[in-house]
């Protein structure tokens, strides 16, 4: 078995490469159309691996987070369309299936810089096509994150920039609720902007992590660093293993170590 | 695909069944005792897949002539190019920049945006679209010493040590320096962290980590960096281009053997531009997409080691690049999930790992390296381990603890897509554990680089993954977010100080280097060698590559 395995390295990757198991159900799917037979349970991205086609386009980190792969779907015979991500959606028996590897979004310019005074002026400016939102809820419908993107939009056009910022916080940007927008608006740029005037503007800063920001300038740790990096292994090792540990159920901010001349 | 099958539902029941008085005892901040550094080298030795003979050679040729590295590695670093220097003309320049940044995930975006705030013209060249990256996949979070019990001090003891004290100090005391500087220029750029109402900002612990210092945005925090830095560098984009789908395949050098820019290759028209630049910066990231041994891995679709391979065909060495680290919890179920990570996080908020009696048989937050290690055992050696319908092996780790530890509702809140992920099969991580195995994760080694993050090539500079040394043989959680923006700044700092030197207009570009190559390839008696860099997996089944017989 030690010997097989070795003979059998190669020099390409192979680890995602699927190999049904033995009897596995075969399905039909139809991508762009054309009609191929995969084994069932694989995502709709390992299905069109299997039929043969490698990406370029449409592919990203193939864990659900990028958004490179939209997809819109739907199933013979049946008139409601659907999307999903292509990494994450399972392909299922008559799926007709295209994805969408690009959408022409609009994404106006801007600096964060000199901002700060009134925000949702900010956003008026840049994104007037938000409050022309007709509130047809496809957005919602679309997203394959299951985001309500609509209530993301109807909080910018209230105000409620916070609220935007957070109810949009897991939208990966995939393009596909501003395919669909009858009022042409790309929800997920502008929700871009607003969460980094949110984090920028609106939460509260770090106070803690400021000062530490001073004091790393004011080259505070530096000496001791240095000293770190020349102290020989035994006694770096017993530092570590001498170091205090925070106890897991600490507030942040609420313990300090015995130990105190090194912070 | 409804949830767990009976028989695994079955034996959660054992897991169940011990929860209580696990949570009990971790309220009393009780776990399960950590190795001796005795026991950690025994058990690394004998069941880390890093320190195993099988599947590892010598590389033949080149700046690290006779390293054993792992065979899927040292046949790329032995690989033919894909350009044929005699039939390229190296005067038909299609771009010029002052800096070419080859790679556009964290750190390769941080070092356009230093760059171009230095005075530069910036190009990027990156494989997919702008922030399709391992950045973009990181969960957990980002580590920075800036809470009042912490310093850059505890933090390089916990770096070092993590990194059993094969990292180099230089690396790890500029890493730790700047890392209160990083989170602030995130802060700053607008980016939402996870805070307390006034500001203070929601810290954990990590494996092998003294202090809290875990920073974190949801459980997308490398998403979160990675669309801030990217939606910045849109925002200067008279100054930044970015070239998508159009990786780069080999550095150009100048008739001095400096770096002078580099060769693109657009993957949809299939065309190879000149680029000439006055520095170039490698950030392409790892190579988990070499699939080392045949591991499933974590990375995204373009870690495919091409930096490395570029750089050291110019003569760059390389550290540590036999070290590969496994993550130790990748999902083994369901079957649509396998390979995906599960963010070290659940482990941070209180999740531990049991075997199939629902017994703990390792503490849940050793470092990397030795957490996995105690998994395979427990599975290979201990045969603890629970085994899926398709004959992949692994062990629950309890996340229900974690709504126990810390209030109903904490798994959704602090874990969104995890809980989606597993969600959208039935299984509900607040209320069932999830099964899990390790699985390839991160390049621990790579390019050599200085505090600066410069080369031993004048003009070529380098950061993130594709760079050795910071993290030695094994990098803590939350070390490598910070690395790319540390080192990736550093390095546009560096690389536009270097391009403003003196007039570089005038050198004339060269692919000798390449030519000294393939003589060395063939003088090695290398033949039939592959071509490199790989650009991308290929994942063709075996019934469509016969069809293609004539073809391939
Ligand atoms: C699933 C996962 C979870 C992680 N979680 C954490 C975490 O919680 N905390 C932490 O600190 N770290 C984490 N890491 C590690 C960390 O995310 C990465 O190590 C880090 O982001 C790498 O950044 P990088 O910029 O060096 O490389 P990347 O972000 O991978 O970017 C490299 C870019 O270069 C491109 N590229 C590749 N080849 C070429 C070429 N030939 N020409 C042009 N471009 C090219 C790639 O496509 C990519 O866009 C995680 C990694 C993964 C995969
Ligand atoms: S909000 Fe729009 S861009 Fe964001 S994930 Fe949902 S559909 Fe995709
Ligand atoms: S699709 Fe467009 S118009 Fe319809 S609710 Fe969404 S944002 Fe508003
Ligand atoms: S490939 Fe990244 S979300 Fe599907």
């Amino acid at each position: 078995m030690a010997e097989d395995k070795k003979k059998k390295i190669k020099p390409l990757a192979t680890g995602d490469k699927t190999i049904p198991p033995e009897g596995a159900k075969m399905i039909s799917i139809y991508i762009m159309g054309r009609e191929y037979r995969v084994p069932e349970t694989l995502t709709i991205l390992k299905a069109v691996e299997y039929a043969g086609y490698r990406y370029v386009r449409g592919c990203g980190c193939r864990g659900g987070i990028c958004g490179a792969c939209g997809t819109f779907y739907r199933y013979l015979g049946d008139y409601r369309l659907k999307t999903g991500l292509a990494c994450q959606t399972v392909a299922e028996p008559n799926m007709v299936i295209v994805q969408l590897p690009f959408f022409p979004a609009n994404r106006p310019n801007y600096t964060l810089e000199g901002m700060g005074g009134d925000l949702h002026g900010e956003l008026r400016r840049l994104y007037p096509e938000v409050f022309k939102c007709v509130g047809c809820g496809t957005c919602t419908r679309t997203c394959p994150m299951d985001i309500d993107v609509m209530d993301y939009i109807s909080l910018m056009k209230r105000g409620d920039l916070k609220g935007a910022a957070e109810k949009s916080f897991d939208c990966v940007m995939c393009g596909l609720c501003a395919g669909r927008c009858p009022a042409q608006i790309s929800q997920f740029n502008a929700a871009m902007f607003v969460r980094r005037l949110y984090g920028r503007f609106m939460a509260s800063k770090a106070a803690h992590l400021s000062k530490r920001v001073d004091e790393v300038q004011s080259g505070k740790y530096a000496i001791m660093l240095e000293d770190l990096t020349k102290a020989d292994s035994d006694d770096i090792k017993r530092l570590y293993i001498e170091r205090e540990r925070e106890p897991d159920m600490s507030e942040p901010g609420g313990w300090m170590p015995e130990d105190t001349s090194h912070l | 695909m409804e949830g767990y099958i009976p028989e695994l539902k079955e034996l959660i029941k054992r897991v169940e069944a011990t929860r209580p008085a696990r949570v009990e005892r971790a309220k009393r901040n009780e776990h399960f005792p950590a190795l001796t550094m005795q026991q950690r080298e025994e058990w690394l030795n004998l069941y880390h897949p890093d320190y195993k003979k099988d599947g590892r050679r010598a590389v033949r040729i080149g700046p690290n002539k006779g390293a054993v590295l792992p065979e899927e590695v040292a046949s790329l670093l032995e690989s033919s190019s894909r350009i044929d220097s005699n039939a390229i003309d190296l005067s038909r320049v299609d771009y010029t920049a002052d800096v070419l940044v080859i790679g556009g995930g964290g750190a390769g975006t941080a070092a356009a945006i230093m760059a171009q705030e230095a005075g530069c013209k910036a190009i990027i060249s990156t494989k997919l679209r702008h922030g399709d990256s391992n950045t973009v996949m990181a969960e957990g979070g980002i580590q920075g010493a800036d809470q009042e019990c912490d310093s850059p001090y505890c933090h390089y003891l916990d770096v070092v040590g993590g990194g059993h004290f094969t990292n180099r100090p230089d690396l790890v005391a500029a890493l730790t320096n700047d890392a209160p500087l990083i989170i602030s220029w995130l802060e700053d750029m607008g980016m939402m962290f996870d805070k307390l109402p006034d500001g203070r900002m929601k810290v954990r612990h990590g494996g092998g980590t003294s202090r809290k210092r875990m920073h974190s945005a949801g459980d997308m925090t490398g998403a979160e960096i990675m669309r801030v830095l990217r939606d910045e560098a849109r925002n200067r984009h008279w100054d930044i281009t970015v070239l998508e789908f159009t990786p780069a395949v080999e550095l150009l050098l100048d008739s001095d053997g400096g770096c002078a820019g580099a060769i693109l290759y657009n993957l949809e028209t299939k065309e190879f531009y000149i680029v000439r630049a006055k520095a170039v910066i490698i950030a392409s990231g790892g190579f988990g997409r070499l699939h080392i041994q045949g591991f499933p891995t974590t990375n995204h679709y373009g870690a495919t080691a091409d930096g490395v391979v570029m750089a050291y065909r110019a003569g760059v060495a390389v550290s540590e690049l036999d070290s590969t680290q496994y993550h130790p919890t990748g999902a083994v179920f369901p079957e649509q999930n396998v390979g995906l990570l599960i963010t070290e996080k659940v482990r941070g908020l209180g999740a531990q790992l049991l075997n199939i009696e629902g017994e703990e048989f390792c503490f849940a937050l050793e470092p990397r390296d030795v957490e996995s290690t105690c998994i395979i055992r427990e599975c290979v050696d201990q045969g603890k381990g629970v085994m899926t319908p398709v004959g992949r092996i692994g062990v629950w780790l309890d996340s229900p603890m974690i709504d126990l530890l810390h209030g109903e509702g904490t798994v959704k809140k602090e874990l969104p897509a995890k809980y989606i992920q597993f969600k959208r099969y039935g299984i509900d991580i607040s209320k069932e554990p999830m099964l899990i195995y390790p699985t390839l994760h991160y390049q621990n080694g790579g390019l050599v680089i200085n505090d600066e993050g410069g080369t031993s090539l004048r003009g070529l500079f380098s950061a993130g993954e594709v760079t050795g040394g910071v993290h030695g043989r094994n990098r803590l959680m939350g070390n490598s977010l910070l690395d790319i923006l540390v080192f990736g700044r550093r390095a546009g700092m560096s690389a536009a100080e270097y391009a403003k030197k003196d007039d570089k207009t005038k050198v004339t570009l060269t692919l000798a280097h390449i030519d000294r190559f393939e003589r060395e390839l063939k003088d090695a008696g290398i033949e039939g060698a592959v071509r490199g860099p790989l650009l991308l997996p290929d994942y063709t089944p075996d019934h469509v590559r016969v069809r293609r017989a004539n073809k391939e």
